[in-house]
């Protein structure tokens, strides 16, 4: 898993509540049994006007000049700004490897769905809560210059604008340990392997049908 | 000390170990695996060299991408890319070990379907899928829910899962149902009510006569949508009714293994002194059939209502929303409900595709014909075994005489990932759980409905109020 520590980049506004994985990346491009490259369809139903399939070139299509993610700067942005309940829906990883081929490191927003927010620390990219009175003043200092840039420092647990406004997060500590140094969940568990072991013989007396075949 | 609620004394029953800020290790003791997000879970564990800690804890269906026509499925997936996805289940599976119901197993169907018809899902278990939609296996009492394609590979991997404790909630709902009033127009009328946010962060149970009240397939069809509005965990208390129906399936215990399990499930309920952080009530019989108008299951109204008014909310991110849902759904605000057209019907999905919900649109369908301006009502069983039950009690032949068309059982319409699909401005009453944008095609327009609401809308053409129709 990448490592997070500190991003500097440029802010992306989706102004919208409940941006659902099935808009993060639609159902079509979940046959892939690969775990990279679905940049391309990220926002795929919002992002381009006529449809799309794992098998047609994306760069064949015709890009909505609406959506602001097909806009300069923020075709580079790298951390998204949202509302509330971001994530809802399916339970998909591949809406977080879509946000992360396409280039984000982070999203910041009210609130997020449980799966979603799991899935992001997963795979080394940062979901930040704050406050949605914050949130309202990043979509207007973002809407107010092109280009706006933040810095998210997991070490400090702040999001810093560039006019130097600082606003901390909170961040669960073993989550927070696993993103700064890029850690693997499995062989952190494994180190536990006598202890499960121990639950399974235990749980074999007191409740041997869950281990019958 | 006060008592415990059902979740956390399932919670605290699988604890292998807990770290000092809370985080728990749990043991999980069922790992439900379908071909959509486990590919790149396997790939990790071939690629780390890591063997699956206990095979036997996992049971594998393909259910997302497969064909519902019967000459297609005997004859090979048409698409190339979803084919090589449900190959690569049969690959996989093979490899580590893994029982796997094929395609053409009277056994396939839906995964949430699956599970419990087979006696895999057991009350007081953990219990994990990669799917949000594994809710729905706590209408059993047991913690269940939907993770993703890291978390696969974590549980194959260690059988065990990284998890903090979750605050929780109760949803009682006392009283009677009305006639024709069904499992799916309770939660949908609870969503309208906390929002698809408003279990985020909790653990969901429902509680009261009327869940009580319920068959095993209603209370799955409640717990199947606590994902809607944002619980990761549904949960129903054990009874007799969640006994009887696990009796005898093929995966259930046996013998003295049976007597003793069924003595510990019926500890599976919350204390009476337990403490719920959130709790709410309804009253069943004040529950009218539900139908969403918009692009979230929280925008959702009783049948004989209108569409609502963005004009009318005072939140303006809100309001905002509204009104995109009401331009993508193409709607009117004020229009009534009974006056919308539709084109397509599906009945299917892990939350209404048993027997009970085709039982339901039966009732309504016997001796009538599909509208004219309906293009296509199909019906898709949650499971091979399902089709074959409703078939033995003429159930197809109902269908089939009405102009629904019958088919082989998977995932289907609810997303779409197959060949069933809407086409762009086509609106379809469906019993499926998500509306979301494009969720049944690209451009389709979603409305989410019981069984019986969708056969009275595939009969009239418009929604219906079946409570008197
Ligand atoms: S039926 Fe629909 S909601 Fe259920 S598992 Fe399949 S795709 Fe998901």
């Amino acid at each position: 898993m990448d490592k997070f520590i500190k991003v500097t980049g440029i802010v992306a506004p989706m102004d919208r509540p409940n941006v659902d994985t099935d808009a993060i990346i639609p159902k079509q491009y979940l046959k892939s049994i690969k775990r990279s490259g679905f940049g391309p369809n990220a926002f795929d139903d919002w992002r381009y006007l006529d449809p799309g399939a794992p098998d047609i070139d994306n760069t064949t299509r015709r890009l909505n000049p609406d959506f602001v993610l097909n806009q300069s700067p923020y075709d580079k942005a790298s951390i998204l700004i949202a509302r509330e309940n971001f994530g809802c829906g399916s339970s998909r990883e591949h809406a977080v490897w879509a946000l992360e081929d396409f280039g984000f490191r982070a999203v910041i927003a009210p609130s997020f769905a449980d799966i979603f927010f799991n899935n992001s620390f997963k795979n080394g990219m940062l979901p930040i809560v704050l406050d949605g009175e914050i949130i309202e003043d990043l979509f207007n200092k973002v809407a107010s210059e092109s280009g706006y840039e933040i810095t998210v420092d997991l070490q400090k647990q702040k999001v810093i604008t560039q006019d130097a406004e600082e606003y901390p997060f909170e961040v669960d500590a073993f989550r927070k340990h696993c993103l700064l140094n890029g850690l693997d969940d499995i062989s952190l568990t494994l180190q536990h392997a006598n202890e499960i072991k121990a639950y399974e013989e235990k749980t074999k007396q007191s409740a041997p049908w869950l281990f019958q075949k | 000390m006060p008592g415990k609620t059902l979740y956390e004394k399932l919670f605290d029953s699988h604890v292998v170990r807990k770290e000092d800020d809370g985080t728990a290790l749990l043991y999980i003791d069922r790992h439900l695996v379908h071909e959509v997000t486990s590919p790149q879970a396997f790939e990790g564990l071939r690629m780390a060299g890591r063997k699956l800690w206990r095979a036997d804890a996992a049971l594998a269906v393909p259910d997302h991408n497969v064909p519902t026509v019967a000459a297609e499925r005997a004859k090979g997936i048409a698409d190339r890319v979803a084919r090589t996805q449900v190959d690569t289940l049969g690959k996989n599976t093979r490899e580590f070990g893994v029982t796997q119901f094929d395609m053409n197993d009277i056994r396939q169907g839906i995964v949430h379907v699956i599970g419990p018809e087979q006696g895999a899902t057991l009350p007081g278990m953990t219990l994990v899928c990669g799917d949000s939609h594994t809710a729905t296996h706590g209408a059993f009492g047991s913690m269940a829910f939907g993770i993703g394609t890291s978390e696969v590979e974590h549980v194959l991997a260690t059988q065990c899962l990284l998890q903090k404790k979750m605050q929780n909630m109760r949803i009682n709902v006392e009283g009677t149902l009305g006639a024709g009033v069904t499992a799916k127009d309770i939660v949908l009328a609870v969503i309208g009510e906390i929002g698809t946010a408003g279990g985020t962060g909790y653990a969901m149970e429902f509680a009261g006569s009327a869940i009580r009240e319920l068959s095993m397939e209603g209370r799955m069809t409640i717990c199947n949508m606590a994902i809607e509005a944002g619980a990761r965990v549904g949960l129903v208390a054990v009874d007799q009714t969640t006994i009887d129906y696990v009796d005898g399936r093929p995966y259930a215990p046996k013998g003295e293994n049976w007597d003793l399990a069924v003595a510990a499930w019926f500890d599976l309920h919350s204390d009476d002194d337990a403490i719920f952080e959130h709790e709410i009530t309804l009253d069943a019989a004040l529950i009218k059939p539900q139908v969403t108008w918009g692009t979230s299951p929280e925008m959702v109204v009783a049948v004989d209502s209108d569409v609502p008014d963005p004009v009318n909310e005072l939140d303006t991110v809100k309001s905002d929303g509204m009104q995109k849902a009401l331009s993508y759904m193409g709607l009117n605000a004020g229009v009534a409900v009974s006056e919308i057209n539709i084109d397509k019907v599906f009945i299917g999905s892990c939350t209404n595709s048993r027997l009970e919900d085709l039982q339901q649109a039966a009732d309504i369908i016997k001796g009538r014909k599909v509208a004219d301006n309906v293009k296509l009502a199909m019906i898709v069983p949650g499971s091979g075994l399902i089709k074959q039950q409703a078939e033995k009690l003429g159930l197809d032949k109902i269908f089939l005489e009405a102009g629904f068309e019958w088919r082989e059982p998977g995932c289907s319409m609810c997303l779409a990932m197959n060949a069933d699909k809407l086409e762009p401005g086509e609106r379809c009453a469906s019993t499926s759980n998500r509306n979301f944008e494009g969720r049944q095609g690209q451009g389709g327009r979603t409305h989410l409905v019981s069984p019986a609401m969708a056969a009275g809308a595939a009969i009239a053409g418009h929604f219906v109020d079946v409570r008197n129709f």
